[in-house]
């Protein structure tokens, strides 16, 4: 195939946006300062675009540059998720930036720069082109998560941020060369040839260190400890952009790369992905009940999560696959919605982040107490919203595949869970008024709302979702 | 209309009343009147659809009527409802009793009124649905919607302690019915639907019934609640605005009951035999222990909640004798416990809103200067005792009359439970109702408001004619009752068979 054919109908997204990223930067260079709302508007402009490019393309998937990356339903459905996180995340920032005097160019720019990073890792097919995406993601990541530049929380989040990142990726690099050194081949589908008909301990050694250093980026348990310091420290409308479009792409390259690469040491990956998955609800569940501030709790939320969704992966199977990819759509519109929530929470101009503030909320803004009550019930899993048919499906698949004792462990956590989430629901409710909020700007108003009936309405009309996801995991397998 | 059916439209009209309310805006008081006269008026065109069901419903038939299906989420899910003997006592049941629980809350609920009456609303339907449904998957979304309501019923509107009795209501039965969706998933897998139809014509493993029965009987028995998983009622009960608790003690319970006998027993009938001692156990212990429970409690409404837990008892013990009687009576015992137990709370309710207490010590005398309550307290205590003449002793007589013939000495203990229950009734009523009046706060004490009497008069009614003419309900679960106990000996007689052919 020839290059520019490559590009244009397998490549379109990541060349809009790497394209358009230069031009930013020059358009930033440019005006300086008074460059913010212009650069803003084309990032979502390119972002927009990309996810237009997604949604059109109708050719069917291949492998390009040489098996360096891959196209296919897979990385579509994770990309136009990811995506959408990142559009929804930058609409959510601009009113935080202004009001903080933040408004600088470098913002738009770094979070298309990190999406872009994202896209190429969802498509990486070989070991090079996933520490390439990985790493452009990341570095993005830790300068965005510093942003507050003059806060010190913030420049602290940014500090651990990277220390325990750089501490990923050598792991990462570790586990990738002891994979080349013993498989003699960096390709996904190189690697899975020849583990399919033996496994040198080597290959399983490498596999082990290439799973710590992604679950670190899906924040699952044991590698969390960096994330609720991170959420809590770094700017809000950042981390609705980590706990969004960065969770997706994280979690999409672990999907790929083991069912891709490792279909001949499934047993060995099961027990792994089991773990992870086990240790993060439990810890998701319980080391959340005691937060007061609700930026941490919505990141032990977020590794309860993650453990919830690999249960998928740990079906190892199509169905599997298909649950944890609605998992995910689901997971990603319950966050914007609730980070939407929090980035309204100011009081007489400034922002505030305890669970305690919301006192009462249900008097003073009935509308958003509503909408963050159906949001946290729909986290918690209960039906008819549409938290509880992203477990349904994930639980389905593992219960499919046998795995009672983990879909058990699973609901149970879960149950806990539900404690914090209702804790939310009852201050808002039950507890006496805390001071009204201010007025929450359009963007995020809209994006709470939008969320919320999308949550409520998805088991009316469930099928895109579900139809899409389904192609989606059809391609991985 | 547009391909839906009427149990649709029965299930769904509530919502109708939600999308006005929406439109209220304002706490002055003509919104408010509109918003009670309208949410009274959903609940009772939800009664009157839910008629025409019954007027067109074969009483002679065990199939499931009314039935409509549609596609849903693909993958052998099904939007399916439909009715049988069963079910169809319950849809009444839930639309009947609506408007006295919205009439009930008509001027004790002063503060957001709008979303007090959104909440029973969608209440209402989810409660509907729960009995209508004929996939398992939308029973389970009916079945723990239901809880979001009344979790902020409770704890908006609730007592002192309402937080806590909220959470502590929401988890128990959210542990339950998680588990028994994990067999839900699991018995999704072995059938590859989830239509309750084929799902009873489907035969588990003898391994897989033991597990399956286990994880549903783990939601169901937090739901009926039976003994030792009982301890949210009391709670909760205490908790709730009467309304609330009314709807908790007639339908919400109910759905235990409902529960055991739309899936456990059809759908298991290997694993359902061999837990009946369990249950059997189980059940005379609630019996027992509670109505002695009951009798030191220092609450109405606590005492009451007691008292449901023992009814039920009669409810578990009588479904798993497997006989006519049995069964029959146990689901006559439902209804009955629904129209009878709502009352008592009701009956609560109106000294609880003339006094704001609802300490026993509180209060003594009353006949004194409530002439009609007292008469009315005294029919629903003795209904709950279960007095010949009340629909309370049908349901109890039939019960023990089916245990008798299942197990002699379940029934023997069992029995002794309706001693007990005359004994902390007549003592609940010897202490509030008579007695001398010498209480200062009591003197001016007024009688029923021509509002509450309109709420006694058919609950009076409906306790006394059921009493007296059982028939009507009887044979609408009739049908269903003897399809379900020929259909289980014929599967037990089958894997008899199996096992001497071995």
């Amino acid at each position: 195939m020839p290059f520019f054919v490559q590009l244009a109908h397998h490549f379109l997204p990541e060349t809009i946006l790497a394209i358009g990223v230069l031009v930013l930067i020059l358009i930033g260079a440019w005006r300086g300062e008074r460059g913010f709302g212009l650069v803003d508007e084309m990032a979502v402009g390119l972002l927009s675009l990309a996810l237009v490019a997604i949604a059109l393309s109708s050719t069917p998937g291949a492998s390009i540059f040489d098996g360096a990356y891959i196209d296919d339903g897979f990385s579509r459905f994770m990309k136009a998720l990811t995506l959408i996180g990142a559009i929804v995340s930058i609409l959510m920032s601009v009113d935080w930036l202004q009001r903080n005097g933040l408004e600088k160019f470098e913002y738009p720019v770094l979070i298309i720069l990190s999406t872009l990073g994202m896209l190429l890792l969802i498509s990486a097919d070989n070991l090079i082109a996933l520490y390439l995406g990985l790493e452009l993601m990341s570095l993005a990541l830790y300068v965005m998560a510093a942003f507050a530049r003059d806060d010190g929380k913030s420049s602290e989040a940014g500090l651990k941020y990277f220390v325990l990142g750089a501490l990923s990726s050598g792991m990462m690099l570790y586990g990738a060369s002891l994979l080349y050194g013993f498989a003699g081949t960096i390709s996904f589908s190189g690697i899975a040839a020849v583990v399919s008909t033996s496994a040198p301990i080597g290959v399983i050694f490498g596999l082990v260190f290439v799973l710590a250093a992604l679950a670190f980026k899906m924040s699952a348990a044991p590698f969390h400890m960096w994330t609720p310091d991170v959420y809590q420290g770094a700017p809000t409308p950042v981390t609705a952009f980590f706990a969004s479009a960065a969770k997706m792409a994280a979690v999409a390259i672990t999907l790929r790369i083991v069912v891709t690469a490792f279909p001949g040491v499934k047993d060995q990956w099961r027990q792994i992905i089991i773990f992870i998955s086990i240790a993060s609800m439990l810890l998701g569940s319980f080391a959340a009940i005691g937060q007061e501030n609700i930026k941490r709790l919505m990141a032990y939320s977020s590794i309860g999560h993650m453990g919830f969704a690999l249960i998928g992966l740990a079906a190892a199977d199509e169905a599997g696959v298909r649950g944890v990819a609605i998992y995910l759509t689901i997971y990603l519109i319950m966050t914007l919605g609730t980070f939407a929530a929090i980035l309204a929470m100011r009081v007489q101009g400034k922002y505030v982040e305890n669970v305690a503030d919301l006192a009462g909320l249900s008097r003073t803004n009935g509308w958003m107490a509503f909408f963050l009550a159906m949001l946290m019930f729909s986290l918690a899993g209960i039906p008819p919203l549409a938290g509880f048919f992203a477990k349904y499906y994930v639980l389905l698949a593992a219960v499919d595949a046998g795995l009672f004792g983990l879909a058990v462990i699973g609901v149970l956590a879960s149950a806990v869970a539900a404690y914090y989430y209702l804790r939310v629901v009852k201050v808002m409710y039950f507890d006496e008024p805390a001071p009204a909020f201010d007025r929450a700007p359009m963007a995020l108003r809209a994006v709470l709302a939008a969320s919320t009936l999308a949550l409520l309405g998805f088991w009316v009309y469930p099928s895109p979702v579900m139809d899409a996801a389904a192609a989606a995991a059809k391609s991985l397998f | 209309m547009f391909g839906f059916g009427i149990l649709t439209g029965v299930t769904f009209l509530p919502l109708v009343g939600v999308a006005f309310l929406l439109t209220q805006k304002g706490d002055d008081e003509p919104t408010l009147r509109n918003i009670r006269w309208a949410t009274l008026a959903t609940t009772i065109a939800t009664f009157g659809l839910s008629l025409v069901v019954w007027s067109r419903f074969d009483t002679t038939s065990a199939a499931f009527q009314f039935v409509e299906q549609k596609d849903w989420l693909g993958s052998g899910l099904l939007y399916k409802l439909g009715v049988d003997g069963f079910s169809m006592p319950f849809v009444l049941l839930t639309t009947f009793l609506m408007p006295f629980a919205i009439l009930a809350s008509w001027e004790s609920v002063q503060k957001r009124v709008k979303e007090y009456m959104i909440a029973f609303l969608v209440l209402e339907t989810l409660m509907i649905g729960v009995f209508c449904a004929l996939d398992l998957v939308l029973f389970y979304l009916f079945f723990e919607g239901g809880l979001i309501p009344m979790f902020l019923i409770i704890g908006i509107w609730g007592g002192k302690r309402r937080v806590y009795a909220s959470f502590k209501f929401f988890l128990y039965t959210l542990v339950g019915s998680l588990l028994m969706l994990i067999a839900i998933l699991a018995m999704y897998g072995k059938a590859g639907t989830t239509d309750i139809t084929v799902l009873l014509t489907t035969e588990f493993s003898k391994e897989m019934q033991t597990w399956l029965w286990l994880a549903f009987f783990a939601s169901f028995a937090v739901k009926m609640p039976m003994w030792p998983v009982h301890t949210w009622l009391p709670d909760a009960h205490v908790e709730a605005p009467t309304a609330g608790s009314v709807i908790l003690a007639a339908i919400l319970l109910k759905m235990g009951g409902y529960g055991f006998i739309r899936f456990s027993l059809p759908m298991f009938p290997d694993a359902s035999t061999h837990f009946a001692p369990l249950i059997y156990a189980l059940s005379v212990i609630a019996i027992v222990y509670t109505s002695l429970v009951a009798l030191v409690q220092e609450d109405i409404k606590k005492l009451i909640a007691y008292s449901s837990v023992a009814h039920m008892g009669y409810v578990t013990m009588g479904l798993f004798t497997l006989n006519a009687q049995g069964m029959q009576g146990a689901i006559f015992q439902m209804i009955s416990h629904g129209f009878v137990s709502g009352a008592l709370f009701l009956c609560v309710g109106v000294i609880y809103d003339r006094m704001h207490t609802r300490e026993i010590a509180a209060y003594g005398g009353l006949v004194n200067r409530m002439p009609i309550y007292a008469f009315v307290f005294m029919l629903f205590t003795m209904a709950n005792v279960g007095l010949p003449g009340t629909t309370g002793f049908i349901g109890e007589f039939l019960a023990l009359t089916g245990a008798f013939q299942a197990n002699s000495w379940v029934a023997l203990i069992a029995t002794s439970g309706v001693v007990f229950s005359a004994a902390y009734a007549l003592y609940l009523y010897r202490r509030v109702i008579f007695g001398v009046l010498d209480k200062a706060s009591l003197k001016n004490i007024v009688d029923l408001t021509p509002r509450e009497i309109a709420i006694f008069t058919p609950l009076v009614l409906i306790t006394i004619y059921y009493g007296l003419q059982p028939g009507p309900i009887l044979n609408a679960t009739q049908a269903s009752v003897d399809n379900l106990i020929q259909t289980h000996t014929a599967l037990l007689d089958a894997i008899k068979l199996a096992a001497a052919g071995q």
